[in-house]
């Protein structure tokens, strides 16, 4: 058994940098969801909002706060949310740097990430959590409350605002560039 | 002439929807412990832990193993004295999609164009591949396969000169700079020979084959436990995050081809190996 280190969000810097590759995380706290679409309706508001000089109207303040890349089953009656493991990230890859200069300090979602998340993700100081691709019902059984925050017209890809409680977590990337899945294959390969 | 309804059919394609993405087969459940026992490292153990953990959560609770309930894609061997009464083969089968998606709560994950992307709300059409067989059965397979892994999926147009060192190299390369995303443990569906559009069909039904059944001809059969060998080696591992367990099977499937030709599939399959059959 790996021992695990428990996490609140909002993260600080502080708490992140602690935290090194192949570290099992509990998370604690409020996760926004985000995918595709939403991912490009923040990045369209943040770029529309710099070219007209003003603030800019997200739906949920990016400062400290942790995205789950998620678009989960539809929810039984009586249950909180229906399976909801992680989704690729690295589709969201385009779109994460700008998030991560304008603070938000960690992402969650399954496999790698690109050359350009990894180096804002230093620059910035933020982390890239996996949570295990396939563990969907485990997963959303650590979800205690869901609350919509914003584009509700996308359905299962609107950005939602999910209460986890010790939602469980692999630093994937941390704040010194590491990355464990280059790691983790350079550990273990044997050549044949 | 044996007659089958179309009720019939629909009837059996929700069950099979349903069971398919809500359990697993033994021969998945056996191969991940195995994985389980022999993982060096200790994130990867973790890992495999927690999705031993999350599929026992789910047959349990006959919830979907994973949210991405996939694309449905079903294969039909009809045998050839079998006749279909009471309406179209094809609605029949998307009527039992629908109604197994909705009934069983699995995500709606299909677009009605590629391009326009408006969700069909009830995870139709299917994608069916029919084989007319001799006899009067009617076997009809559901695979719902995620996005996850079918991205990861290829088709390469080798030379044949590039032979069995090509094929090889190929499949451990793809798999070594794909595999992650995968969500491994994988299943490597390889198709070989044939044409160019049915190879992709053969690499996707290698992944009907039961884990640690062997390749009916030897000279596959080395290939497959080479290849194998060589993905574990790969130190990939669980999710990608470093191990020996990155592939529970190779199954290889080939057809004639070409004197000019080479057709290479892979057909990467996740840890959550969804399948399910029955014989009418
Ligand atoms: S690749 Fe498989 S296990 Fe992973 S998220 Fe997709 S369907 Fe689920």
């Amino acid at each position: 058994m790996v021992s695990s280190i428990k996490i609140e969000t909002p993260l600080d810097e502080e708490t992140i940098s602690k935290l090194k590759i192949g570290n099992k995380v509990l998370l604690n706290g409020i996760v926004y969801t985000a995918r595709d679409q939403a991912h490009k309706r923040l990045v369209d508001e943040l770029e529309k909002a710099g070219k007209e000089n003003r603030q800019p109207n997200l739906p949920f303040p990016l400062e400290g706060q942790v995205i789950y890349y998620v678009g989960p089953a539809p929810s039984r009656p009586g249950m909180v949310i229906g399976p909801a493991g992680p989704t690729t990230s690295g589709r969201m890859d385009t779109y994460t740097p700008i998030l991560l200069e304008k603070g938000l300090k960690g992402t969650i979602g399954k496999g790698r990430r690109g050359k350009d998340t990894i180096e804002a993700m230093k620059k910035y100081k933020a982390v890239y959590f996996v949570a295990v691709g396939g563990a969907a019902v485990l997963i959303s059984k650590r979800i205690k409350r869901i609350g919509t925050v914003a584009y509700e017209d996308l359905g299962p890809e609107a950005i939602y605002r999910l209460e986890v409680e010790d939602f469980p977590l692999i630093v994937a990337n941390d704040v010194y560039g590491n990355d464990l899945f280059d790691e983790g294959m350079k550990k273990y390969r044997k050549v044949t | 002439m044996r007659e089958i309804t179309s009720e019939e059919v629909t009837q059996a394609v929700e069950n099979l929807c349903i069971s398919s993405n809500c359990t697993l087969n033994e021969d998945v459940w056996k191969a991940l412990r195995e994985k389980l026992k022999n993982e060096e490292s200790l994130v990867g153990k973790e890992v495999l832990e927690e999705i031993l953990e999350n599929d026992r959560m789910a047959e349990e609770e006959k919830l979907p193993l994973c949210q991405d309930t996939g694309f449905t894609t079903i294969f039909v061997e009809m045998g050839q004295e079998i006749k279909v009464t009471g309406g179209d083969f094809y609605q029949a089968i998307n009527k039992g999609v629908g109604n197994g998606y909705r009934k069983g709560y699995l995500r709606k994950s299909v677009v009605k164009d590629p391009l326009r992307r408006k969700n069909t709300g009830d995870n139709t059409p299917a994608w069916v591949h029919i084989d007319i067989v001799p006899g009067n059965k009617l076997k009809i397979s559901v695979m719902p396969k995620g996005a996850g892994s079918e991205n990861m999926s290829t088709v390469k147009m080798l030379s044949p000169t590039e032979g069995v060192q090509g094929v090889k190299k190929f499949v451990l390369d793809w798999v070594k700079e794909r595999g992650a995303n995968a969500c491994p443990p994988l299943v490597v569906g390889v198709g070989i020979g044939g044409t160019f559009e049915g190879v992709a069909k053969l690499a996707k039904k290698a992944l009907l084959r039961p884990i640690g059944s062997k390749n009916p001809e030897p000279f596959y059969a080395e290939m497959e436990e080479e290849l194998l060998k060589g993905i574990n080696n790969l130190g990939l591992g669980p999710q990608g995050l470093g191990g020996s367990s990155t592939a529970l099977a190779v199954h290889i499937k080939t057809y004639p081809c070409h004197i000019a030709s080479l057709p290479l599939a892979i057909n990467l399959q996740c840890h959550a190996v969804r399948h399910a059959t029955i014989i009418l």
